[in-house]
């Protein structure tokens, strides 16, 4: 049977309630393939391409660039070539009165406690079979990094993304902020939760408490899929982590942003913003300095994780264009660690190119499943 | 992120200082309670709320009901700042401020300078200010002009529940006295805040929206007068960047020089009196400094220079609207 498909303002992330539709890349009437970037769409947190996901042709546009829409809602509709006019007029007829009035309420993270140290985690797929994914982030960041990976990733399997010890909207004061202390709290977060058993991805910082948790509890691990990691070489390009600890003003925030990416243009004003207003908080510089002082003291790495690799099945993502995780901290792994380059990529590939790293980490989890 | 409105956050600021030092203590009319009423105590929490609790977290001691006397009270906020405490003072409308100027301007804003840098005065003077609910013409300006016009004095105009808090908390932080003046038509606006304590820096301006047409420099209510007639101009092809300096002293000169340099068109929208008002000093700092990447003559939004009117028509027609500010980015963008 000819198959309509409709497509909707999409779901970015956990905050993402509404969207723009900013441009539209194709016109009625093109022939669309699932990769195709089909429309342009801006949350407050980034602007990014929508891919259509399906083949077909473009039959209708609904919502027209510039209109603003609850997540969910049916922007455009895509259908094998055959299916007549009258089904389509009829389909966006009937969608039209469904879409929902109010954005709907996004999944709120929930409150974890980890002996006296609270740890914000979300959940997503928490009814889904199969061995959970956790995704950690890195220094300075939360678990929005995992904006374009969480929801995706989380259609066939429950996904946890937390904010670290020090991060987000976790506790600012946690001990003694080494790796095996932030490792031993993802532990604690890990048995709170009642999941016994993870694949894990960590990016930078985060990639570096999963390596240490395969070194401490390699038991607990399904795999590991490290991006841009800590712990496979000692220094951190561009006086990253000094330089970040001191920005405060606007301009300063984004400049040291800018150098996570491939195109320093990614940063938007709410990323900005969103770090000036963790950093503002009391006991956030503290925090930060605290982690620095343990992980990266003079601005180089203190441990040597490499021969955690052997543990757990890993695998090791960088992107191409990373300016402060040299190629060399990916070279000379163990033949068991498959090593993937991200092309149009700097420091955060997860963000910058969510599609093949999504890609990567499903594969690694599959193998490991297997 | 919680939603708050602004009142909460005024509210939060003042209990999470209180908490963190016990050298700050919270005075004004009917802080504690409205007690001249029916005798209850903290019936009201100050004249518009804000102080609701407080009372019952921290104590009677920490917590004055002052009589009607301005002139008493805030000679006595500067004397308890100078000795050691870190009050917060609170003037109803910032109207009043007329009976107590002379130790505002005379005395508090003086004594670093006067001592030879040896002496500080942590004070926090907040009032409510601004025209929109009928206050007639002794309730209702929007004096931080006047403070602006004083050496010694820091000038805070918040203008979202985000910013109250977080720059009251730096007020309060802050060695030198602090003017801290809230609109009274902001007091039921809602936006994020966290529930941690944090501070802004003064000095800082934000800049609420980008654009590369037209420069909007608004303050306290008028930054969503402008962001409103920024929504407007938007559907006919005019993008605006909308500025808001936070902190009439000390004046982020910078960002405000570098948002006309690379946009060239300037529309400054303000509720303060015309003559010697902030519009007036923003608008002679470009012109001074920035006057050559200037595409077209700066425009300002504000009143006329009258007073107050009390009928409500009168009211409306006083304070700015996004209209007006509409018409006056029209103006500047052609061209």
């Amino acid at each position: 049977m000819a198959a309509i498909h409709p497509v909707v303002m999409p779901v970015w992330g956990v905050i993402m309630t509404e969207g723009t539709v900013v441009k539209w890349l194709v016109a009625e009437g093109d022939d669309i393939t699932p990769e195709l970037e089909i429309v342009e769409i801006e949350t407050t947190k980034v602007t990014g391409g929508l891919e259509a996901g399906v083949s077909g042709k473009l039959r209708r546009i609904v919502a027209d660039n510039g209109s603003t829409l609850p997540t969910g809602a049916l922007i455009a509709v895509i259908s094998d070539p055959e299916v007549p006019e009258a089904e389509i007029e009829s389909f966006v007829a009937g969608a039209k009165t469904e879409v929902p009035t109010a954005p709907v309420a996004p999944p709120q993270p929930a409150t974890i406690r980890v002996g006296d140290i609270e740890i914000n985690a979300l959940r997503l797929g928490e009814d889904l079979p199969g061995t959970p994914l956790l995704l950690l982030h890195g220094f300075g960041g939360d678990l929005n990094t995992w904006l374009f990976n969480h929801g995706e990733l989380a259609s066939d399997r429950q996904v946890v993304a937390v904010d670290l010890p020090g991060h987000g909207g976790s506790s600012l004061a946690f001990g003694s902020g080494d790796l095996a202390s932030l490792a031993g709290i993802v532990a604690g977060t890990l048995d709170a939760l009642g999941i016994s058993r993870v694949h894990v991805a960590g990016h930078s910082l985060g990639g570096g408490v999963a390596l240490k948790l395969a070194e401490l509890r390699s038991d607990r691990l399904a795999s590991l899929t490290l991006i841009a990691p800590v712990g496979l070489g000692a220094e951190i390009g561009g006086n990253y982590i000094p330089d970040f600890i001191a920005a405060d003003r606007t301009r300063a925030i984004k400049d040291v942003l800018g150098r996570l990416f491939a195109d320093s243009a990614a940063v938007s004003r709410d990323m900005v913003e969103g770090v000036q207003r963790f950093k503002r908080l009391d006991g956030a510089g503290d925090a930060l300095r605290t982690i620095a002082d343990a992980v990266f003291p003079d601005g180089r790495q203190k441990e040597d994780l490499r021969r955690s690799l052997g543990q757990v099945p890993a695998m090791v993502i960088r992107g191409e264009a990373d300016r402060l995780v040299s190629a060399s901290h990916v070279t000379g792994l163990p033949a068991s660690v498959e090593v993937i380059t991200i092309a149009d990529a700097g420091h955060m590939p997860q963000m910058e190119q969510p599609g093949p790293v999504n890609q990567a980490i499903r594969r690694q989890m599959a193998k490991a499943d297997a | 992120m919680p939603q708050k409105t602004f009142r909460q956050a005024i509210n939060e600021a003042l209990h999470q200082e209180m908490k963190r030092d016990d050298r700050v203590i919270v005075m004004g009319e009917d802080v504690a309670g409205g007690s001249g009423a029916s005798g209850d105590k903290d019936a009201w929490g100050g004249a518009f709320g804000c102080t609701k609790g407080l009372l019952g977290a921290f104590g009677p001691a920490r917590v004055r009901d002052t009589p009607i006397t301005e002139s008493a009270f805030i000679g006595a906020a500067g004397g308890a700042a100078l000795t050691g405490l870190r009050p917060v003072a609170e003037i109803m409308y910032v109207d009043f401020v007329g009976v107590c100027l002379d130790q505002i301007m005379n005395q508090i804003a003086k004594f670093r300078y006067m001592f030879g840098g040896t002496a500080s005065t942590p004070v926090v003077i907040r009032a409510s200010y601004g025209a929109g609910r009928g206050g007639g013409s002794q309730h209702s300006q929007s004096l931080y002009p006047i403070f602006t016009h004083i050496p010694g004095l820091k000038v805070v105009v918040p203008s979202s529940p985000y910013d109250a808090k977080g720059l009251l908390a730096q007020a309060i932080r802050d060695d030198d006295p602090v003017v801290f003046l809230e609109s009274k038509m902001l007091y039921n606006t809602t936006g994020e805040v966290p529930d941690g304590a944090y501070t802004i820096p003064f000095g800082e301006a934000n800049i609420v929206r980008e654009g590369g047409d037209v420069l909007l420099v608004a303050i306290g209510r008028m930054v969503g007068v402008a962001e409103e007639a920024a929504k407007t101009l938007e559907t006919e092809g005019i993008s605006c960047c909308v500025l808001d300096p936070r902190t009439p002293s000390p004046l982020d000169e910078d960002t405000i020089l570098e948002k006309t340099e690379e946009i060239g068109r300037v529309v400054i929208v303000d509720e303060s009196y015309p003559r010697c008002g902030l519009a007036a000093d923003i608008s002679s700092l470009i012109a001074e400094r920035a006057f050559p990447s200037l595409k077209a003559p700066i425009r300002k939004v504000t009143p006329p220079h009258s007073p107050v009117p009390y009928a409500p028509v009168l009211e409306r027609a006083f304070v700015p609207t996004p209209d007006r500010v509409v018409e006056a980015v029209r103006a500047v963008a052609k061209g």
